[in-house]
This record gives structure tokens, C-alpha cells and sequence, in this order.
């Protein structure tokens, strides 16, 4: 293992982050402070409790995993494919280094920066409303897992995308939807029968679903599935990445 | 002494169906600086992103320092460094940034003190907290160098190096080349130029259409293909060439007043002088001589345009 390689491309990637600290923090504050604004207070004041919880603290964990997801994503992918736009991954290419190591180098740090807008998301939440979280531990690594299944998914995307629109296109088509519909701002049992079926469909629902639980002990589907279906997207990024790897899939010609 | 690396029938088939390398054989000698040289889409650059791990071979293998690129490809690139064709940096960087960084992914641990060095031998350390963006072209190119440099490597491929840079700086780079040759270091470059293979290369190695045409020490390529070319000015014109010249290959110019004879310097020597003898025996009047020998520029132009 060259670690001394896997750690100068995490402090690399890292370094953007530290760069541009302010807008890193302001950005993620603002867009929560104006959700709490308007969900919380404006039209959550006329939404009844959801079993037992206000629905101000109730949207919590759906608007942080909803940043979560995206962010990984949109970090992970363009983290790899900047370097393919401009050429400079000549330099990654002609290194002693793996796939891999690359790899846990650029994940690593794009889950690193998920998991701080999470901490500052959770922060600038609990100003509006009385956080407390029932089950830390599965709390913290129902979020680990997920900034890390989904910034590997943005790698997947970064290495796929050979120009900027196909960068975009699957965050903008598929997860952002996914996501709304997933009953991040809601609990799907306040969904008509049918759409509580097809919603089943959705895996972002047993993401969501399962760290709302380790918050407020209420979910829409059994913890032990929503554990499941995180390690099965992440066993399928993982695999798809090792077939990237063995075939050198649009990094080497 | 072995060879520092060595090229054993490389062949590269890009996805689209193109045949960029052609069964390539090449030895690279420790220490040497070898120039290769061709016309655009030759094949050069893929040649040294193949040894470098940017591109995979379709077959063939290539060694460096008795290692394979591909099962030891830990080993070999530690011992590679590459300054690319292209001027690729990434923006938001500072020089001394971006050197640390490579320095970092080749494994070496961190050194500032051999960094400062390097990017005070090649004027960069005025530099080294400016983005790179904010150079100009030809210290971009520097500071490429310096990325290549900034692990030791024994070995330094430089894919045209002096392309778009100016006189002065082009006598700069030959200089850092030198300089780094006289500490040992390997170099293999890529140009358009024959003088810059003639002024810095031990060895030229000429490609074309994927193939490498040959490869020998640039003094060999004028002994073995060099040709001299005498102009024999006459006082009066004549008809035809007299009948003692017939056997040496000479041309007679339409106007009957220039006898051009075409020699092939062989072992060194050549018949000329037999040539000149038979010429005033002949009876011929000689009003002046012109002695014309092919470049470097005129063998390579020769080679290119046969082989294509
Ligand atoms: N990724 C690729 N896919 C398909 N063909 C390629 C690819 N890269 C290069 N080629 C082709 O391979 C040939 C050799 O290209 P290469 O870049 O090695 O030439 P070169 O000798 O370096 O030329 P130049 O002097 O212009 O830099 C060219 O015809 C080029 O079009
Ligand atoms: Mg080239």
C-alpha cells in the first residue's frame, strides 16, 4: 500500500474544502436555516404530529440525508472527473499507486466533507428545534455508510461521465427525485395505498427511513431492512467498481 | 550494461481500431539521452505513455530496470518521471502546491529542502507561491518538470519539451537537460526538431506511422545514410557526360554546364577524388567545385517519405 500516495490525494481533495472553509460552511446553513423557515415553521405549524414527533424535528434526518446524498455524490464524481477534463490525470495514471488506493483516496475524502455538511446541518437544526438523538451509534454509522455508499456511486459516475452533462444528469434525474420521493419530508403511511407500494421501490425510503429511526424510534420500514439495503447498494458500487478496475473502464486507453 | 529499459515487440491498438505502435523494439542504455523523432500522429507519445502506465499495451512487454511496467508497475514508475506533451496543471494550485503533491503520490516522503533546490534549479522559487494558472507558458513547462522531478526518478521522459517555447528558453531547457544527464539521469525526449535531437540526443531514434525506422547514435545515422553531393561548375557546356564517368552515378544539369555527382560515404571515404581525375582527363574545364552534405533534417525527410 502506498500510503504515503492515499494520503497526499485525501489532503489534496480535502483542500479545496479548507479553500473555500466559508462557503463550505455558509452554504449548508443558509439552505437549512430556509427549509426550517418554511417547512418547520410556515407550513409545518399546520401539519399535525407524525407519530408523536413535530413535524419540524420529524424532516431533520430526510433534509440532512437529502444533502448527504447529493453532496457525496456531486463531491465524488467531480473530485474524479476534473482531472480527467483537464488531463492532469496524466500524473495519477504514471504513479506507483492502484486503483484502489486512488480510489480510497477520493471517496474517503469526498465522504469526509459529506460527514462534516451532516455535523453542520445537525448543528444549524437543532437552533430551530430540540434535537435529541435516541440512538447515537446507529445514528452515526447509519450516516458513515451512507456518505460512503454514495460518494462511491459519484466516483462510478465520474469515471462514466465523459462530458459535464452526464456528470449532471443522473444526480439531477434519478437521486434528487429519488430522494423527494423517498418520505424524506414525509412518513409514507401519509401516502394513498398504491404509492406506499411503489414507494417500497425506492431505496432512498430505507435510507431515510432507518436514520430517522435512530433519531425518534419511528420508521417506515424495519431497521434491519433498511441496514440491509444500504450494504447491498454498497456491495454493488463496490462491485461495479471492481469491474471498472479490471477492465481500466475510461481511465487508461 | 543492461539496458535501463528494454522494448520487446510493443504493439498498441487503440479502442477505436487504430494502430498507433507497430511492433516496437528498443533498448535504452543508463545515462543516455535519446531522442525520438517524427512527424505528428507518429507514434511518440503513445510509445512513452505506454512505458508510463497511462496507456495499456495490446501486446509486447517492457521492462525497466529488469522489471515488468505491468506486474511491477510499483517499482518501475518510482524510477520514471514524465513531463507531458500538453500543459496540464491543475488551476487553483500553487506551484509549490502542486510539486508537493506529486512528490507525495510517487511515495517519497516529504521534502522540502530537496524542493526548494529543484525549484531553485530551474528558477521557479520566486514562483512558488503563485497559482499556476498565473504563469506564463513556457514556466508552466517548468513546473511540470519540477512535478517530474520531484521524486528522483532515475528516468525522465520529456514528450517535446521545447514546443512553443522560445529561443532563449529552448537553450534553457537543453541546459536543465544536461544538467541532468551529468547526474545520471536517463532521458528520453520527443521533438519535431532535428537540431534538437542533433544538438543535446546521443541516439536518435526515427518513427513513423507507428513504427520505429531506426534508432542509432547520430553520428552513425550520417556515416550510414549521409550522402555528399559534388557540383562540378564547367567553363563550356557539354553535351554528355564522358564516357570514364559513366560508371560513377553523376548527373549532367539541362543546361550541360553542371556535372552533379551523388557519392555514398562508405567507411568514411568516398570516390571523389577518382572523380576529379577523370574529369580532367577527359578534357573537361573545371570553373569551380561545391562540396553539398545531407543533414540530419535531409536523412529524416528521406526516411519519412520512403516509408510513407
Ligand atoms: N486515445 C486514442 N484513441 C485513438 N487513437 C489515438 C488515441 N491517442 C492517439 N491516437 C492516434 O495514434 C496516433 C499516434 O498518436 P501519438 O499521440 O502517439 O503521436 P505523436 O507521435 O505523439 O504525435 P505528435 O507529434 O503530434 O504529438 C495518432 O494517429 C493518433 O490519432
Ligand atoms: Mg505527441
Amino acid at each position: 500500500m502506498n500510503f504515503v500516495a492515499i494520503r497526499i490525494i485525501y489532503l489534496h481533495e480535502m483542500g479545496r474544502f479548507w479553500q473555500t472553509l466559508g462557503q463550505s460552511i455558509a452554504s449548508p446553513v443558509i439552505s437549512t436555516a430556509l427549509y426550517f423557515v418554511v417547512f418547520g415553521s410556515a407550513i409545518g405549524s399546520r401539519i399535525a404530529n407524525i407519530e408523536g414527533v413535530s413535524y419540524g424535528l420529524f424532516i431533520v434526518p430526510g433534509l440532512t440525508m437529502l444533502s448527504v446524498l447529493t453532496q457525496s455524490i456531486s463531491n465524488a464524481s467531480f473530485g474524479i472527473f476534473f482531472p480527467k477534463f483537464t488531463g492532469t490525470i496524466y500524473e495519477i495514471l504514471s504513479a506507483p499507486v492502484s486503483f484502489y488506493e486512488v480510489l480510497i483516496g477520493f471517496v474517503g475524502a469526498a465522504a469526509t466533507k459529506s460527514l462534516i455538511l451532516a455535523t453542520i446541518i445537525l448543528a444549524t437544526a437543532s437552533l430551530f428545534v430540540d434535537l435529541n438523538i435516541a440512538h447515537p451509534f446507529w445514528m452515526l454509522s447509519f450516516l458513515v455508510l451512507t456518505c460512503i455508499a454514495f460518494s462511491l456511486f459519484g466516483f462510478i459516475i465520474g469515471l462514466w461521465a465523459d462530458n459535464f452533462e452526464k456528470l449532471q444528469i443522473i444526480p439531477l434525474l434519478i437521486i434528487t427525485p429519488l430522494v423527494f420521493l423517498g418520505g424524506s419530508f414525509y412518513s409514507i403511511s401519509m401516502l394513498p395505498e398504491l404509492w406506499q407500494k411503489v414507494t417500497l421501490f425506492n431505496p432512498v425510503l430505507y435510507l431515510v427511513s432507518g436514520f430517522r429511526w435512530s433519531f425518534f424510534e419511528i420508521s417506515d420500514v424495519s431497521v434491519g431492512i433498511s441496514l440491509t439495503m444500504i450494504f447491498l447498494f454498497l456491495s454493488i458500487c463496490i462491485g461495479v467498481i471492481g469491474w471498472m478496475f479490471k477492465t481500466g473502464y475510461r481511465l487508461k486507453q | 550494461m543492461n539496458p535501463i529499459i528494454s522494448i520487446k515487440d510493443l504493439n498498441k491498438i487503440y479502442a477505436t481500431g487504430f494502430n498507433a505502435l507497430k511492433n516496437v523494439n528498443l533498448e535504452i542504455n543508463r545515462g543516455e539521452i535519446i531522442a525520438l523523432l517524427g512527424p505528428n500522429g507518429a507514434g511518440k507519445t503513445t510509445l512513452i505513455s505506454t512505458i508510463c502506465g497511462i496507456v495499456s499495451p495490446t501486446s509486447g512487454t517492457v521492462h525497466v530496470d529488469g522489471f515488468d511496467i505491468i506486474s511491477d508497475f510499483r517499482k518501475t514508475r518510482e524510477m520514471i518521471g514524465l513531463v507531458p506533451q500538453e500543459l496540464t496543471l491543475g488551476a487553483f494550485e500553487t506551484v509549490w502546491g502542486t510539486v508537493r503533491f506529486s512528490r507525495g503520490l510517487f511515495g517519497s516522503k516529504r521534502d522540502d529542502d530537496y524542493i526548494e533546490k529543484l525549484l531553485k534549479d530551474l528558477s521557479l522559487f520566486d514562483k512558488k507561491d503563485s497559482e499556476v494558472r498565473a504563469l506564463s507558458g513556457g514556466m508552466k513547462r517548468r513546473v511540470l518538470i519540477a512535478k517530474a522531478l520531484s521524486h528522483q526518478p532515475k528516468i525522465l521522459f520529456l514528450d517535446e519539451p521545447t514546443a512553443g517555447v522560445d529561443v532563449e528558453l529552448r537553450k534553457d531547457m537543453w541546459k536543465i537537460i544536461h544538467d541532468l544527464s551529468s547526474k545520471g539521469v536517463t532521458i528520453i525526449l520527443t521533438t519535431h526538431y532535428i537540431e534538437e535531437a542533433e544538438e543535446i540526443a546521443n541516439r536518435v531514434g526515427v518513427m513513423n506511422n507507428g513504427e520505429l525506422l531506426l534508432v542509432e547514435g547520430k553520428d552513425q545515422i550520417m556515416e550510414n545514410l549521409g550522402k555528399k553531393q559534388l557540383v562540378i561548375e564547367l567553363k563550356e557546356s557539354t553535351k554528355k557526360i564522358p564516357s570514364s564517368l559513366e560508371k560513377y552515378n553523376i548527373e549532367l544539369s539541362q543546361n550541360g554546364l553542371q556535372l552533379i555527382y551523388n557519392s555514398e560515404i562508405k567507411d568514411g571515404e568516398t570516390d571523389i577524388s577518382n572523380v576529379l581525375i577523370e574529369i580532367t582527363n577527359s578534357g573537361l574545364l573545371v570553373k569551380d567545385l561545391k562540396i553539398e552534405k545531407s543533414s540530419l533534417e535531409d536523412i529524416f525527410v528521406d526516411l519519412v517519405r520512403v516509408e510513407s
